[in-house]
């Protein structure tokens, strides 16, 4: 445990100071949540979602938030390689499984306190948590998410010699993960097609758990999104750390 | 006297490139060892294998009486490390890297914070202690790794080309520092490098490495004594007709390498008059002539035939040192 800790607060100090990182990937949903939500608040009919189309979008760009942080988490290991730091760790006498949870709980913690802040921006916003437990059902969907994609990341990054493959499982892998997941939608009103589609997304899972959490409303069932997003977390860790155990520097 | 490394018939190969091939040694402790070779000569290789990084083919060594098959954990609590490359994580401070250090080697807090502020104060780095690593010069890097690498009380200290790439004084400034160590200490070092003031300067015994293979294995001053006599280089257009001109008995060897003829005499100064005068007769034209004490270097030409000077540096290399050099 004392391992984990210590890759975990290292990961913390270096968040803490990286204030364009949190500023930066906060941007993106907020203006996201500004202009789709309020630009699109009018236009949208509101009558299958119960609820005004902003608030529909508030879980949605929460789950983004952490979906995109997470992954950027677990993918730095290849800075770390790339600048030889990764040297340092895998010579101590320390287990590879040991470093791989260290990092998955350190980029998960960012992950989940990103979303956070844009929950807090969202009730500046205007929203308003129905029941103050709701607020705890969220965090832990998006610890569960945190974890589950900071692993994938982790697991990418293990294959992965430097960052010129980024940007393609950011737009082939990461965006249509989020696409599809009904954070901007809800998956009902896909065509009937798509629906399997987005039920065989992990993160629909998580958004809907969120958006249970924050407003009450979910089109699946908590418990089977609970149940998924937990199962495809755990998932996620073993192949991360099956990967990282076989990382060379 | 303890034996600190222990390598017997110790091999790695890449595919079919043998990169260290059979080496055998042994540094008693509190001993500073060199391996000196030219880049890709099996160096790193083999401190990789010593320090658990890479597996051997065969072979077998053990590091204070640990296999470093059987035992990996063990080795690596017994060894430091500076690697070639920097691996200092450059958004912390030099206490905090310090410190990531000590709780990966589980060092209890309290000797671990007396252990940073002595270390730090060691390698005179205390008063930027809470300064972020990034705003540290190349020697100033350098310096908190070697302190990193003493951390947890290694026994053995393994630094692989630690002044490459680093300015003169910086490099002489570093050396003392080791020198220091090792004696204050008493810890055993074995470094590895291509520049020969370096081995020369530092280590107690070095073994010349060359294509994987250890061909020549004694203290620096041996090393050059084996060389038998002095050096006299002699740049000249014409060095085809230098070794017929001077095919006499006190001249013990005689090279041609890059358009200069290197000889091996004995009291080169009293001979050298003779040298000239018949080269004159020969009518063979002479650049420039010089005579030096046997260095390393003449030591590594006479074994392999070739120099190892740092224009041989390699591109990847030179590279390195460029990103360095753009990173201060």
């Amino acid at each position: 445990m004392d391992i984990v800790y210590t890759i975990w607060l290292r990961s913390m100090k270096r968040y803490v100071r990286s204030k364009s990182r949190i500023v930066g990937s906060i941007a993106m949903p907020l203006f996201l949540l500004v202009f789709l939500g309020f630009g699109l608040n009018s236009v949208v009919s509101a009558t299958s979602l119960g609820q005004q189309y902003v608030m529909f979008l508030v879980p949605g760009m929460v789950a983004m938030s952490v979906l995109f942080t997470s992954v950027f988490s677990g993918i730095q290991i290849i800075w770390d390689k790339q600048f030889g730091f990764l040297k340092e760790t895998l010579i101590a006498p320390v287990t590879r499984l040991e470093i791989m949870f260290g990092q998955t709980v350190g980029g998960a913690t960012t992950a989940v306190i990103q979303g956070i802040i844009l929950m807090v921006l969202a009730v500046l916003m205007g929203l308003r948590i129905e029941n103050p437990a709701g607020f705890f059902v969220a965090l832990g969907f998006m610890i569960l998410v945190g974890i589950a994609f900071t692993a994938f990341g982790i697991a990418i990054a293990s294959r992965m010699e430097d960052m010129t493959g980024f940007q393609l499982i950011m737009n082939f892998v990461v965006f249509p993960l989020f696409g599809l997941s009904g954070a901007l939608f809800p998956i009902s009103s896909l065509p009937g097609w798509l629906e399997p589609v987005t039920l065989l997304d992990p993160l629909t899972y998580g958004v809907e758990g969120i958006r249970y959490g924050l407003t009450g409303v979910s089109q699946i069932n908590p418990i089977i999104s609970a149940a998924v997003i937990a199962g495809f977390a755990v998932a996620m860790t073993v192949i991360g750390a099956y990967l990282f155990r076989k990382i060379s520097v | 006297m303890t034996i600190a490394i222990h390598v017997a018939d110790l091999t790695r190969r890449f595919g079919d490139l043998v990169a260290v091939d059979r080496i055998n040694f042994e540094i008693v402790q509190g001993e500073i060892f060199g391996l000196l070779g030219p880049n890709g000569a099996g160096k790193t290789t083999t401190l990789a294998m010593l320090s658990t990084m890479l597996e051997p083919t065969s072979g077998a060594a053990q590091i204070m009486g640990i296999d470093i098959k059987k035992d990996q954990d063990g080795v690596r609590k017994a060894i430091g490390i500076v690697f070639q490359d920097q691996s200092l994580d450059e958004e912390l401070t030099a206490w905090e890297n310090m410190d990531f250090h000590g709780r990966l080697y589980r060092i209890p807090r309290e000797t671990r914070e007396q252990r940073i502020d002595e270390l730090l104060n060691l390698v005179e780095l205390f008063d930027r202690r809470n300064d972020i690593v990034k705003t540290f010069s190349g020697g100033m890097r350098r310096r908190l790794e070697i302190a990193r690498g003493l951390l947890h009380h290694p026994a053995v200290l393994f630094l692989d080309e630690p002044t490459l790439g680093l300015d003169p004084q910086t490099r002489n400034h570093l050396w003392k520092y080791i020198e220091d160590l090792a004696k204050e200490k008493n810890i055993t070092i074995i470094l590895t490098t291509h520049y020969m003031e370096e081995a020369d300067r530092l280590c107690d015994r070095i073994a010349i490495i060359d294509h994987g293979k250890i061909i020549a294995l004694d203290t620096p001053a041996r090393l050059k004594e084996s060389i038998g006599g002095d050096v006299v280089t002699i740049q000249s257009p014409d060095t085809s007709k230098i070794s017929t001109a001077l095919s006499v008995p006190w001249i013990k060897r005689l090279e041609t390498h890059d358009g200069e003829v290197i000889l091996t005499l004995e009291n080169a100064e009293q001979h050298l008059s003779m040298i000239v005068t018949r080269l004159n007769e020969e009518k063979v034209s002479i650049t420039s002539i010089s005579v030096h004490k046997p260095t390393l270097e003449d030591v590594f030409l006479s074994f392999t035939g070739k120099t190892i000077r740092d224009e041989d540096i390699s591109r990847k290399d030179a590279m390195r040192m460029h990103f360095r050099m753009m990173r201060h």
